[in-house]
Parts: structure tokens; sequence; C-alpha cells
């Protein structure tokens, strides 16, 4: 029985081809419906084809100023988040000191602890410190639950590094400064560039934590959510198809890029 | 010796204590001399490494001092000391080209035209071709060039290199061996290098010395340590030795004769490194080298004045220049003994009697107090 | 030529140890870590203090709360809200679950059998994050949508008559029921179980594969007892990854089920935001980190992997 060898032998790649379509099938829908001329307020039942939304992807008030809000706190909290993670990362791979376990777990708990909590539990700082609501408050909570995540992709990244190569560094004549800028960062560099690309998209996508310490504030998730209960403009679905197709040509451009560059140097 | 000693390497009563009350080098005095190519051989944790780094100035000596020339350099960091290293295992900045590799210690100490030397450099190390290549599309041989290069550059007073030939396979090696003692005459700088290999030790260097848990043992010339070692770890980790315990008998002049077993053996008493009373024991050392084999049908024309020893051939092999025989005696079991293969003699297989001998020449006195088979086991497990 | 003595001991007249330029250096880790750990501190752990305060205060929003040490709330939030906590535990489980039944053969196909399609698999896999998961959520209305073609389908091939009797669906819907819930929190959490079990794989060495073939082992015994045992750290990381956030959602309870399926974030987010009774707010998520801290100890313990971070 030919056919049911050859299920066995591919049954695993056929389960994981199965997984891939139950992962991508939304993202299907959403680009497809992107392409929707719906009747009522909500965006489930597919009516006729048109371009409409496309052609005019801000025409839906405020959706377009809450995007902006969005990017703008992910890029301030994957700043932040970096920076500050980067530096706590290299101090717990290049330094012994005390408290090191406590340090970890503190690192360690954000990422163990569900969202809701930490919402909640922020909320109740801000109301009790009498804080206003809005983007500062909805920054402070962004760097704090990308933090960890950060530290984890940096430190990975810098205990493979070896150590040698600082030691090279300052053989030859390069001081603690140069050695830093010349050699340390740029080999952490991709570590570095993988947390902050995580904390861009953990911050931008966040929805939980937001949404308790927004007050009236707007953030995208945020609109989306809201349009969930009012009623679902088109546009939502163009801007996460757009979303979606200049993430995955972005990696694939990249990809491409180091491909030819190896297969030159090759 | 030269009139300018400013690539001396001193060090006094240097010794480097961890943290942790591990004591990796005992305080010890060298002096390594201008132009000269100095090895320091041992096995892995015997020390010499955590040296060469305290002249590096990448580990804090805990007592002592370096001097580099006249000038004390103890407290300098290592990117103001006149010293560079190849590391073992290279580290060549992986993210930048050949070229930026060894260009690096020129660009940071301000220099700004950089090319005509670098080109120079590349082209000694025949390395030329490959300047804008990263590190990783070199193989092991060009990239142990590139860090020869990046670090000769500088013009250091003295050059330290850390096992730099480890990395590779045996016949490159070899190769490389040549190399870089080619390098070394050409430049005329200091060169201190690290090695836990006895041969690259011998080849390369001009004088060796011995380390073994964090002392060294011996030092001196490469044939010097061989042909006479003082210690039982130095003639065990330098090759091969045959140790017999002996028992020292009367003194006649210039040569000790000692027994072992039923026989005498002779020792010249300026090659005895053991005090020698009477009544007292000596390790008595022979190379298997030194050591001819006699059927003992034919002991009788073995000439008079030699040591020799009695046994049985126990194994033999045929490596082609030579063969390997291991011999029970009744004063020690499995002598080794190396016999070229000129004329070989076919009663010589295994269970034949035979008569070992050997010039007294040859022979080596040690203190009988050391554990006779010190340097034995490190070198097994170098080899694993 | 060289010239070697044993040096005699330092004496204790020598000078002291001279102290190094570089010592100043030992601050350095402090220095470093002070910022990021000043504002985990003050936004993360204060909170929790802030909030275990609040949960045992007494009191009303005109008036002010003051802490009068009042365990009480914990008792009646625990009796009143019990079931949204089953039931947070039970979705989370089944997701879980289902993550890992689903997310294998994907690892599994990546690290072995992908070949040159792997990068293209991975890029995929991750790709959906950049698409706001709210939006894709929202999706999940279209596609389990009353007429849509997938309960379609499974009416026809009687599976709703199945889950209806398990008590996942209710009828003809797939919409609104527990069964829906569980498959957006299965797909929401997906390449948090995909990605760490990839990464255990990955470090497999493909000849023990053949190691084992070699050895008698046909190829489900060497799953079994090769590849399975050796992605063990995959499988806890991505479960506790998977698990955790599922337990403490309630955006997949609130879009695509009903008011039967209410978890317990829907739970705290209500009273938080708009009941605004901040003590059961606060004993509820206190309670549920606690819950979930437990449950992760004892599972980390018993699986023998505290290497985590």
């Amino acid at each position: 029985m030919p056919f049911v060898t050859w299920l066995k032998r591919h049954l695993v790649v056929i389960a994981g081809l199965f997984t891939l379509a139950y992962l991508l099938l939304p993202n299907i829908v959403v680009t497809v419906f992107s392409f929707n001329k719906p009747k009522g307020r909500f965006n489930y039942q597919w009516q006729q084809f048109s371009t409409d939304a496309w052609k005019d992807p801000c025409g839906v008030a405020d959706m377009c100023g809450s995007l902006s809000l969005s990017l703008q706190i992910a890029f301030w909290a994957t700043v932040g988040a970096t920076l500050l993670g980067t530096m706590i990362a290299f101090a717990l791979v290049r330094y012994r000191f005390r408290a090191r376990s406590a340090v970890n777990s503190l690192i360690f708990l954000p990422m163990a602890m569900p969202e809701v909590v930490m919402a909640a539990s922020l909320l109740t700082l801000f109301l009790n410190m009498g804080a206003r609501l809005g983007f500062w408050t909805i920054l402070i909570a962004h760097i704090m639950f990308c933090l960890s995540f950060v530290v984890v992709a940096v430190k990975a990244r810098v205990m493979s590094m070896d150590p040698r190569l600082e030691e090279a560094a300052r053989d030859l004549y390069a001081g603690p400064v140069q050695t830093f800028l010349r050699v340390t960062l740029p080999i952490a560099a991709p570590g570095i560039a993988a947390g902050a690309l995580l904390s861009f998209a953990l911050s931008f996508d966040d929805f939980i934590i937001t949404n308790f310490n927004a007050g009236s504030t707007v953030t995208f998730p945020m609109f989306v959510w809201g349009s969930a209960q009012r009623g679902t403009p088109v546009q939502i679905n163009v801007i996460g198809t757009a979303m979606f197709l200049v993430a995955v040509l972005f990696v694939l451009v990249s990809m491409l890029i180091t491909n030819r560059r190896n297969s030159q140097k090759a | 010796m030269t009139t300018d000693n400013s690539g001396d390497v001193r060090l006094s009563g240097i010794s480097k204590t961890y943290d942790n009350g591990f004591t990796a080098v005992h305080p010890l005095d060298l002096t390594v001399p201008q132009g000269s190519f100095f090895a320091l051989l041992g096995a892995s944790g015997c020390g010499k490494t955590t040296t060469l780094r305290m002249i590096a100035g990448l580990e804090e000596p805990s007592t002592g001092t370096v001097h580099l020339g006249d000038q004390d350099v103890t407290l300098l960091p290592p990117y103001k000391r006149p010293v560079n290293t190849v590391f073992q295992s290279y580290a060549l900045f992986p993210h930048l080209d050949i070229f930026e590799n060894v260009a690096f210690g020129l660009r940071r100490r301000g220099i700004k035209s950089v090319k005509k030397q670098v080109e120079e450099m590349l082209e000694l190390v025949q390395l030329g071709e490959q300047a804008r290549k990263k590190p990783h599309q070199l193989s092991g041989g060009q990239q142990q060039r590139v860090a020869v290069a990046r670090a000769l550059i500088n013009h250091p007073k003295v050059l330290l290199l850390d096992e730099p030939l480890g990395a590779l396979d045996l016949k490159l090696r070899r190769q490389m061996q040549l190399e870089l003692k080619r390098i070394q005459t050409e430049v005329g700088i200091t060169f201190v290098h690290v090695t836990h290999d006895q041969e690259e030790a011998m080849t390369m260097a001009d004088t060796v010395a011995v380390m073994n848990a964090g002392r060294v043992e011996q030092l001196g010339a490469p044939s010097d340590l061989y042909e006479n070692p003082r210690t039982t770890f130095v003639a065990n980790f330098l090759g091969t030795s045959n140790l017999i315990e002996a028992e020292v008998g009367t003194g006649n002049g210039d040569d000790l004769v000692l027994k072992a077993g039923g026989g005498k053996l002779i020792l010249p008493r300026a090659r005895c490194s053991a005090p020698a009373t009477a009544g007292g024991k000596v390790l008595v050392g022979i190379r298997p080298e030194k050591i001819a084999l006699t059927h003992a049908d034919d002991a009788g024309t073995i000439p008079e004045g030699r040591n020799r020893l009695t046994g049985r051939i126990a194994d033999a092999s045929f490596i082609g220049v030579s063969t390997q025989y291991v011999i029970d005696s009744p004063v020690c079991d499995e002598l080794a003994v190396y016999v070229q293969n000129v004329e070989r003699d076919g009663r010589l297989v295994p269970g034949a009697e035979v008569v070992l001998h050997w010039s007294p020449a040859h022979t080596f006195g040690l203190d009988a107090t050391q554990d006779i088979d010190a340097g034995v086991e490190t070198v097994e497990e170098e080899a694993a | 030529m060289s010239t070697l003595q044993e040096a005699p001991p330092p004496l204790a007249t020598a000078e002291p140890a001279k102290k190094s330029p570089r010592g100043r250096g030992r601050l350095t880790p402090y220095w470093l870590l002070l910022p990021g750990l000043l504002w985990l501190v003050v936004f993360f752990a204060l909170p929790m203090i802030y909030q275990a305060s609040t949960s045992v205060q007494t009191g009303s929003l005109e008036d002010g709360y003051k802490v009068t040490w009042h365990f009480a709330t914990y008792w009646d939030a625990l009796v009143e809200y019990w079931p949204q906590f089953l039931r947070s535990v039970l979705y989370a489980a089944a997701a879980t679950v289902l993550c890992l039944l689903l997310g294998y053969p994907l690892a599994y196909l990546i690290a072995f059998r992908a070949g040159r399609w792997r990068n293209l698999i991975m890029v995929l896999v991750i790709a959906p994050f950049f698409t706001s998961f709210l939006i894709r959520t929202l999706a999940w209305k279209t596609i389990l949508a009353d007429s849509g073609p997938v309960v379609h389908a499974l009416n026809s091939l009687h599976v709703l008559d199945l889950t209806s009797w398990i008590g996942w669906t209710s009828g003809d819907r797939v919409l609104a029921t527990p069964l829906a819930v569980v498959c957006g929190l299965t797909y929401n959490f997906l390449p948090f179980m995909i990605l760490p079990l990839y990464t255990s794989l990955e470090r497999i060495d493909g000849r023990l594969h053949e190691a084992a073939g070699d050895l008698y082992a046909k190829p489900s015994t060497t799953f079994r007892k090769v590849t399975f045992p050796l992605s063990m750290p995959g499988v806890v990381s991505g479960t506790l990854l998977t698990f955790i956030p599922a337990a403490g959602d309630y955006v997949n309870a609130e879009l695509l089920g009903s008011t039967d399926t209410r978890m317990i974030g829907n739970v705290i987010q209500t009273q938080f935001l708009r009941i605004l009774d901040y003590p059961t707010a606060a004993a509820l998520s206190f309670i549920l980190m606690a819950a979930i801290l437990l449950m992760v100890t004892v599972y980390i313990r018993r699986s023998g992997t505290e290497d985590l971070v």
C-alpha cells in the first residue's frame, strides 16, 4: 500500500503545514476583507469587491491619529527599553556582583506574570500617585514590560561572545571606551537589534496593559478594540494587511541581501 | 648580547593568586633577553598562559613587577604597553575584514594613512589577495597569519604568542613553525611563545622554560633540556625517558658507579642533579634512542666501558624509520628502546633475550625522592 | 643568557600590593544595573505591593480607601468568581495542549524537514505578529461565522455534535462558545510554543537520529526515546509561555465568547475599569498571580529545568 507508506513518511510534514495554514488563515481573511464593501457597520461578511478602503486608508475618524500615537509610543519604548535592557545584560554577563539571583528574578518575573496582573497593579500605583493617565503612563508601562525581553536577547548574544576579542582590542591599543565602541558594541549589535525589534512589536501591539493605563488616550489596538463594539471599518483590515506585507517584504529583502553577500564572498 | 635592551622582558618575583585562593603562578624571576625566541612549555593549567597574560597586562600580578627594558610596566594597562599578543584561536574581530583587523592597532594609535603599511604587512604573510574578506572566510592557517600580521604591524618590543598553532592540523603546524621562526629572524623582536607541544617549543625556541604547577622546572636551550634534564618532570615531559632506580656505590673521580639490580652503571658526576652520597638512591635516566640492542648470543661483541642491562623483548612496533621496542628487564619493567632501521637483526622479536647497552656519557642522574612518573600522564592527556 | 631562580617569598615589609587604577571598575556593574532595575522596582515591584495593600482596604470611591486588613475580600472574591477562575485554568490548559499538539509538528518540520524552505516558513510563522493581534482575532469572527464554511463543514462531519455533547459548543454555533475562545487562545499563543520548540529541536544533532536508527530503533521509537526527551527544554518553556498569558487573557473571551465564557481576566478588567471596585479587583489579580506563580514553580521543579532566563 504505497499511499499508506507515503502518508506515514510525510505525516509530520502534512501536520506541520496544517498548523501553518491555521496560523496564516486569519491573515488571509484580513487581507481579503480589506477589499470588502460591507453593508452594515461590521466587516464580518463578504459583500462585494471594492478598493475604496485602500484609496482612503485614513478615512475613518481618529484611526490614523491612534496609529501615529502607537508608532510614537513604540519608538520611544524601544529606545528606552533597549538602552536600559542592554546595560543590564552587560552587567549580568560581564561582572560578578552581589544579589545576582535577586536581579535575575526581578527580570524574569515580568515575563512570567499575566499581563492583566501587571496592568492592574500598575494602574493601582498610578491612581495612588495621582498620575494623569495618558501618553507618559503608557510609555512607562511599555518600557517596563519590554525591558526583560531586551535583557534576554542581548544577554544571549553577549554570552556567546569570545572575551578574548575584547582582550585583543585592549592589546591593540584600544582604551576601554574604544574597545567598547569598536569591538563590543558591533559584535553585540545583532542581539541588541533583536531585542529592539521585539520591543517595538510588543509595544506596538500591546492592548491589555495599555487599556488599563491609557486613560482617555487611544492607541491603535485600543481603537480596534473599541471598533469591535461600535463597528469595524474596512480601513482596519487595510492597516493590518499593510503591516503584514511590510514585515514580510522587510524580512525577505534582508534575507536576499545576506544571501547575495554570502554568495559573492564565497 | 646586543647593547639595546629595550626589548628585554624582566619578571621579578611575579606571582598570581586568584580570589578563590588558587595560585596559578608561584613567585618567579625570569629574564628574556632582547631578540630571543623564548618558549614557555607545560601542560594545560601549569601557569604558562597566566605568566604570558601578566606580561601582556591582561592579568594583574599578585606580587612582583614586570619590566620591559628599563621601564616598569606592571601598572600599565595593556593598551599602553608596547607588547602585542597572538591569541589562542586568534580572536580576529568577526565584524571587520582582514584589512581592518590588521589596521586596528595603527588606527587606535591615531595613525591616519595605514594603507601602505597594512598592504606591506599582508604581503609579508602572503595574504595580499584576501584583504577584503571576513575572518570566517579564511582557512585556519590564513587566520593564524592574520593574527600574526595584526600584532606585528605595531612593531611591538615583544610579541607574545599564546598557543598560536594549537588549532591547526599537524602538517600545517610544522609549516607555520618554520614560518614564524623566519618572521622572527627577519623582524628581530623578542618572541615569547606559550605551548604545550614540546616538539614545537624545541624546534622554534632558543630558550625553553618548562613549567609545572606554577613553577619553572628547568630553563635552557632545547638540546640542554633534552640531553640533561634535571627533574623527572622534564625528563618525561620532553620526549621519553627510561628512569631506573639505582643505589650509589663508590665514587671514582668524575664518575659515579651505581648498582641497579645485579649490574653496575656508570654516571658522570657532572650529569647528576641529585646529591650523590654513597648508599643513597638516585634515578638513572637514559633516552630510548641512545640505547643499542644486541641479541644475548652476541653479548661478547659489546665493547667494554658501556653501561649494560639484560632483558627480554616484550613488544616491538615497526614505525618505518625506526623500530620501537618495549623491554622487560630485571631492574625495570617496560624500558623503551628506539632502534634506527639500518641493519635489522631478524632475531630481535618479542620473547628474544637481549642486552641493552649505551655510552655512560648519555646517562643522567635525578633525585630519587621525586615522583618517577611526573610529566608522563600529562603528555598523554594532552594527546588525547 | 636567561637567568632563573625561585624568588624568595615577599617579605612582610615589602610594599603593599599596589592598588590598580582599574580598581574603580568595581562599581561599574552597579551603575549599569541601576537605571533599569530602578525602573523595574518602581513600575513592577512597587505596584505589586500597592496592589497587595489595596486588596485589604475598605471604603468607597467617594470617601477614599483605608487599609483595614480586610482579608474577607479575598474570600468573597473566591466565592463569587470561582467559576471564572476554574474556566481560566481549563481554557488555558486546553489551549496549551492544543498548541503543543499543533506546534510540535511544525517546529519539527522547520528543524528537520524544511530544507531550503526553512527560512521562508520561519518568516511565515513570525510575520502574523506584525498585524495587530486584535485585528487577527476579529478575523476569527468571520472564519467561525454561523453561516460560514468552517461551521458548515464541522456540522456535516458531526464534530459539532461531539463538542456540544461535552459542552464546548451549543447547537449549530461555534462563535460565542468555549470552543471559539480556546481556538482563539490557541491561535494567539501558538508562535510562543513553536519558537522555543524549534530552538531546542534545532540544537539536536541530526546524526542522533541516524545513530538511533542504526541501533535498531524504529522512527517512532527514535522519536519517543531520543527526539522528544531532548526537546524537553523547549516543551517546558513553550508550555509556560503559552499557559501564563492564556490564563490571564480576556481579549479572546470578550471577542469570540459570550457571558458564559468569561475568564478571570474579564472579571478583573470589569472590576477595575467599569465597576471601580478596586479592593476586589486587586484581590482577584493577586490570587491569579499567586496561583500562576505556584503552578509555574511546581511545574518547573517537576520538569527539572530551572534555567529559563
